[in-house]
């Protein structure tokens, strides 16, 4: 049957070339990039290269990468490694209400510790005001901590607005660029931070491949203590293979930038225009703010996320929702209730995340499947009963 | 997807007994979107049967299939007996839920007792005003 993947916000499929990249690494040259001898030597020259890489795709330092498991642990690195550093300083960071679980639990862990957490709230369009974020600063923030483009709706935040009024005050900035590296421009300078995390699943690479950017001379207390690996910022034997991979998708991802670029933004509006024309009651989300190409989030009204998954799953198409029904907690997306928009509708949100490999013949088929679907769920739901007599 | 009972996925794919009914004797109405779920369920009572049971549904698969679950449950039954349909045993009719989705469950008999108690209800007023215009 035919399947079209559009969860690349989940995770991506791995280029053939970063494959092949990886692939000596678990065999032939298996070392321990640790190790003085030869086979040490070629896994520690597999890992140079690349940390060159990455560096490279986001205007850094090859040092100043620091290899980690995934996403997730980059953001815990960053978010508790550069607040400890800074403890005797002040224990107060602030976030935004709509990063991702990895920064917001590290932050509500630092809180359990004594540090005070402010998260700054956001508009409808999921965009940070820098304005508010000034407004939060207070002599003792040691960390403040923004995502780059949220991983849900897309939306890009004003980091470089952002980190110029922090960093002015002497405080430290992070963001996470986990959802945005690889499929636009990150530059470390550009943005002006001091500490960045990406993830090479997001654009690519290997599951379990992760970095962490952090600014030459910026202090930094490690989650992983062990040996002198990360230069004793991230103790443990580097993933070798999984290092490879990220830094062939790091690669291919700054030749391709601008025609993955192109090509997302054509789907996107395609797509975006399709479900407006062929679907009532609906609002694209964050449609007022720049935002990723790769990304659609679709609020429909009176139906539900996980139903409308269901069947688009068995009609082959792959996509998620920010339905409480779909999340572990039974919680609606905080990013969605964040940017106010009303648990009736976040229950009906629907997101498709596009990735290079799909065509527009993947957007045709998911505007041919989806309308029936929401029609047939709306015919069963008391919520559009209501509507309908309520509208004559 | 959440792993569910083929029972279940097939109620979710076809439910039985989808729909509102004019004039019902009955309606119960539970859950709230903050949950996700929502389902109002409509009954028509005769010689105190269920003559006839339908129900809307907002809310994802296991909900779908609950409700219809429910409805085919409780079609024809006395009231009783209606009333005494159990959250355990329409899971159970279901071959299972997934753990998390258990709360659904609760949902579907909830809609119907409720629906049953408001037709009771309504049955009362009638008998008590009936009484009082004699």
């Amino acid at each position: 049957m035919r399947r079209v993947y559009l969860d690349h916000a989940a995770t991506t499929p791995a280029l053939p070339e970063v494959v092949d990249a990886m692939q000596p690494y678990l065999t032939d040259r298996f070392g321990n990039p640790s190790s003085l001898h030869d086979e040490g030597q070629e896994a520690a020259d597999g890992v140079t290269e690349a940390r060159a890489r990455a560096a490279k795709l986001i205007g850094c330092l090859p040092e100043e990468i620091i290899f980690t498991s995934c996403g997730t642990e980059a953001n815990n690195l960053a978010v508790k490694g550069l607040a400890w550093a800074r403890q005797k300083k002040g224990k107060h960071i602030i976030t935004s209400e709509i990063e991702h679980f990895s920064v917001l639990h590290a932050a509500r862990t630092l809180e359990k510790m004594g540090f005070d957490v402010t998260q700054v709230p956001v508009d409808g369009n999921g965009l940070v005001d820098p304005g508010e974020v000034e407004r939060a600063l207070q002599d003792d923030t040691v960390l403040v901590s923004v995502v780059h483009a949220n991983g849900e709706v897309g939306t890009i935040e004003p980091i470089a607005d952002i980190s110029k009024i922090v960093r002015e005050r002497g405080i430290v900035f992070h963001t996470d660029a986990v959802a945005s590296t690889g499929t636009i421009p990150v530059n470390v300078d550009e943005l002006g931070v001091d500490a960045l995390s990406l993830a090479g699943s997001m654009f690519y690479g290997p599951k379990g491949s992760g970095a962490l950017y952090v600014r030459h001379g910026t202090r930094l207390t490690p989650l992983l203590d062990g040996g002198i690996q990360g230069d004793g910022r991230r103790g443990g034997t580097e993933n070798v293979p999984a290092i490879a991979g990220l830094g062939m998708a790091a690669e291919i991802a700054g030749q391709r930038l601008q025609e993955r670029h192109d090509h997302l933004s054509a789907l996107q509006q395609k797509l975006e225009a399709g479900l407006t024309a062929a679907i009532e009651h609906i609002q694209i989300n964050a449609a007022g703010a720049p935002r990723l190409p790769s990304r659609t989030s679709v609020s429909i009204r009176f139906v539900e996320g996980e139903s409308m998954l269901m069947f688009l799953n068995m009609e082959g198409i792959a996509g998620a929702s920010g339905s409480s029904c779909t999340s572990r907690a039974l919680k609606a997306s905080h990013v969605l209730i964040g940017m106010g928009c009303g648990h009736e509708l976040a229950q009906g949100t629907l997101l498709f995340s596009t990735g290079e490999g799909n065509t527009t013949e993947d957007i045709d088929y998911v505007l041919e499947k989806l309308p029936p679907i929401v029609a047939r769920l709306r015919e069963m739901s008391p919520l559009y009963t209501k509507f309908r007599k309520e509208s004559g | 997807m959440p792993m569910y009972s083929e029972k279940v996925m097939d109620h979710f794919m076809h439910p039985r007994n989808v729909g509102t009914i004019e004039n019902a004797d009955g309606v119960g109405e539970v859950g709230n979107p903050v949950c996700g779920d929502m389902m109002t369920f409509y009954i028509k009572v005769n010689d105190g049967r269920l003559d006839d049971v339908k129900f809307q549904t907002f809310g994802c698969g296991a909900a779908i299939a609950v409700s219809s679950m429910v409805s085919e449950m409780a079609m024809g039954k006395t009231l009783d007996e209606a009333t005494a349909i159990t959250n355990r045993a329409v899971a159970e009719e279901l071959e299972g839920l997934p753990t998390n989705k258990l709360h659904c469950s609760n949902l579907g008999a909830d809609a119907l007792h409720k629906a049953i108690e408001n037709y009771r209800a309504k049955h009362a007023a009638q008998t008590a005003g009936g009484a009082r215009n004699d």
